[in-house]
């Protein structure tokens, strides 16, 4: 019986949300006394560090299975899934866990097709129920809503949030406190192996179907944007309270000042004032910044779902009833297009230069 | 080319959410309904290609008798027809969806629509994954995701965000497609467009209700989503205050 973790890649690595998702598998895994085996799909010339794979042992990973295929490696979605699905059977996998990221739940839709099982996107905690199934707590409108959810497979397919982790998931066994729950510690991982020598690798080379392999990823060097809002360290908002694209000097003049990026709700790209690369939000871009500076954003639940990662909040706007006032830390009751250039210049004042 | 576009009724949350007394549901009295956003700018896309290659752009989705409305909103943007998978309110889960649609599909005619496209995740649920059971059922290959899309002899190359670039998928018709929004910027309904959806026939077919294995059993809204801001001022008499707050965050030059 085995959790089977599917690990993206980064450069020589593993992926961040990748390993977040395996802390998550290996304590799901420690409670159903399952091994836990990794899969990973690379270029087979070495491309995967030695540390990496050492790395995973420390982790509670019994075994790495890697499928050394330069084409796969690029990404196949459905082949991949195809890999997962012949894994799932041969090592009787209950549970099969990705990241909630674009490849974990396309990965994960795709094998969830192959083997008519329901797949439980975004998923922040997942215990074992006393009668076999699983008990979940998934979330919906990315984020703003939680779903507590039974899944009754046999083998449960999951993908998990980036901010969700074994705390989580020990947390939802003492709630439940059902038969099954609560008896492994959570923070045990599964097996075992020495430290320093990695776990055992499995090479494996699956076979296909000619359907496996009609999508394959090619890498262009086009840019697709959005990229340095999801990292910055500040984001200077705004909203309607912008009156419109030309108001968006001053916020750009702020953010610049802060090392930071201007973000805009989405009534501001549906208006056309900016470009749907800038929109933070449940369809657009998910920040994490230190500061967000949400000025004339009045904090609709699709556009907080994608600041749920930032520090801290500060809200400029002219409604004190506005929704953003209630999510904020602080806030300026006030007209941004007054507050914003007198913040510019005090900012500059203290600072010459 | 004639293309089908599967959409999703959504409730219209605006700044709270609020649940309904057995707190299975979000409460919808005082709120009303939309298409989830990919969706809506999978529907722009959809119209767009037929402008310019020709054809026409079928809408469909499952949901209760109301989501006429819904389909009604997309037809305003230039869809030809609609469908309606009627349901009796109840909330369907992925795989029963797209068995619906799947079936549906082959009920309209599998070769009538050499593209499908479909939302990359619906605005509520987030399931991420209906679109991708569509396509095994139908047997046709299938990208998510997709923010960029140029559709000719027979073939598809389309484009998905990954890190700051584009990765690119090149394949062959017939094909899934669920598209993300920011692919296009849809436009507003004209108001011919609005009289004729008012007019439009909408074909209702009647899916038939499966258990699916992953039940929704309660929903709840985050703890600490809901605090009060400490206010710092009224206007630009504020700005010393919030200069220190900037300060303290460690965010000042």
């Amino acid at each position: 019986m085995t959790v089977l973790c599917l690990l993206e890649r980064d450069g020589d690595g593993f992926a961040g949300a990748s390993l977040r998702a395996l802390s998550f598998a290996a304590a799901a895994a420690a409670r159903v006394g399952a091994a836990l085996v990794t899969i990973v799909f690379a270029g087979g010339d070495g491309d995967l560090a030695d540390a990496a794979a050492t790395d995973l042992a420390v982790r509670g990973v019994s075994e790495l299975c890697e499928v050394p295929s330069a084409v796969l490696a690029g990404y196949a979605p459905a082949a991949w899934a195809r890999t997962l699905h012949e894994l799932m059977a041969s090592d009787g996998a209950v549970a099969v866990i990705a990241a909630a990221t674009d490849r974990g739940h396309e990965v994960l839709a795709h094998l969830g097709a192959m083997s008519g099982l329901p797949v439980a996107a975004n998923c922040v905690s997942a215990a074992p129920a006393s009668d076999g199934g699983w008990r979940l707590v998934r979330q919906r409108w990315a984020g703003s809503l939680l779903e507590d959810a039974v899944l009754d497979a046999p083998c449960a397919l999951l993908t998990v949030v980036a901010d969700a982790d074994a705390d989580a998931d020990a947390d939802a066994d003492a709630d439940a406190g059902g038969p099954g729950a609560g008896v492994a510690d959570a923070g045990a991982a599964g097996t075992r192996t020495d430290a320093g020598r990695g776990p055992l690798v499995r090479i494996l080379s699956p076979a296909f179907e000619d359907a496996d392999l009609c999508v394959v990823a090619a890498e262009s060097d086009q840019a697709g944007g959005g990229m340095s809002l999801a990292t910055a360290r500040v984001v200077v908002g705004g909203g309607r309270g912008v009156g419109g694209p030309e108001g968006f000097a001053v916020l750009e003049e702020l953010a610049s000042l802060l090392g930071g990026v201007v973000g805009v709700s989405r009534v501001v790209t549906s208006e056309g004032w900016r470009p749907h690369r800038q929109q933070v939000g449940q369809t657009g871009t998910k920040i994490s910044p230190e500061l967000y500076l949400a000025c004339g954003i009045s904090g609709a639940i699709q556009h907080m779902a994608g600041c749920l990662g930032a520090r801290h909040i500060v809200a400029v706007n002219t409604d004190p009833d506005a929704p953003i006032i209630s999510r904020a830390e602080y806030a300026v009751i006030g007209d941004l297009n007054e507050v914003l250039p007198a913040l510019v210049a005090a900012i500059r004042e203290r600072a010459p230069g | 080319m004639d293309i089908l576009v599967c959409v999703k009724r959504v409730p219209m949350v605006g700044g709270t959410i609020v649940l309904t007394g057995d707190g299975l549901d979000i409460d919808t009295r005082m709120s009303g309904f939309t298409v989830s956003p990919h969706e809506e700018c999978a529907v722009e896309e959809a119209v767009r290609i037929t402008e310019r290659d020709g054809g026409s752009v079928t809408v469909l989705t499952l949901g209760p008798p109301e989501a006429a409305a819904q389909l009604r909103d997309m037809l305003a943007l230039g869809a030809r027809s609609g469908v309606l998978l009627e349901t009796d309110g109840r909330e369907w889960g992925p795989v029963a969806t797209a068995a619906a649609i799947a079936e549906a599909v082959e009920e309209l005619g599998t070769g009538t629509f050499p593209l499908v496209f479909f939302g990359t995740e619906a605005a509520d649920t987030g399931g991420y994954q209906v679109a991708v059971r569509v396509a095994h059922a139908l047997r046709r290959p299938c990208v998510t995701g997709i923010k960029r899309l140029e559709v000719g002899d027979g073939r598809l190359r389309a484009g998905r965000e990954r890190g700051g670039a584009l990765e690119l998928f090149d394949l062959p018709l017939p094909a899934v497609v669920s598209v993300r929004e920011g692919i296009n910027l849809p436009r507003y309904p004209s108001l011919p467009g609005r009289l004729r959806a008012k007019r439009a026939e909408i074909s209702v077919l009647t899916p038939r209700w499966r258990t699916d294995a992953l039940r929704k059993t309660g929903l709840a809204v985050p703890a600490g989503s809901t605090q009060r801001a400490q206010v710092l001022g009224h206007g630009i008499e504020a700005v010393p205050a919030l200069v220190q707050v900037l300060d303290e965050i460690g965010v000042l030059p």
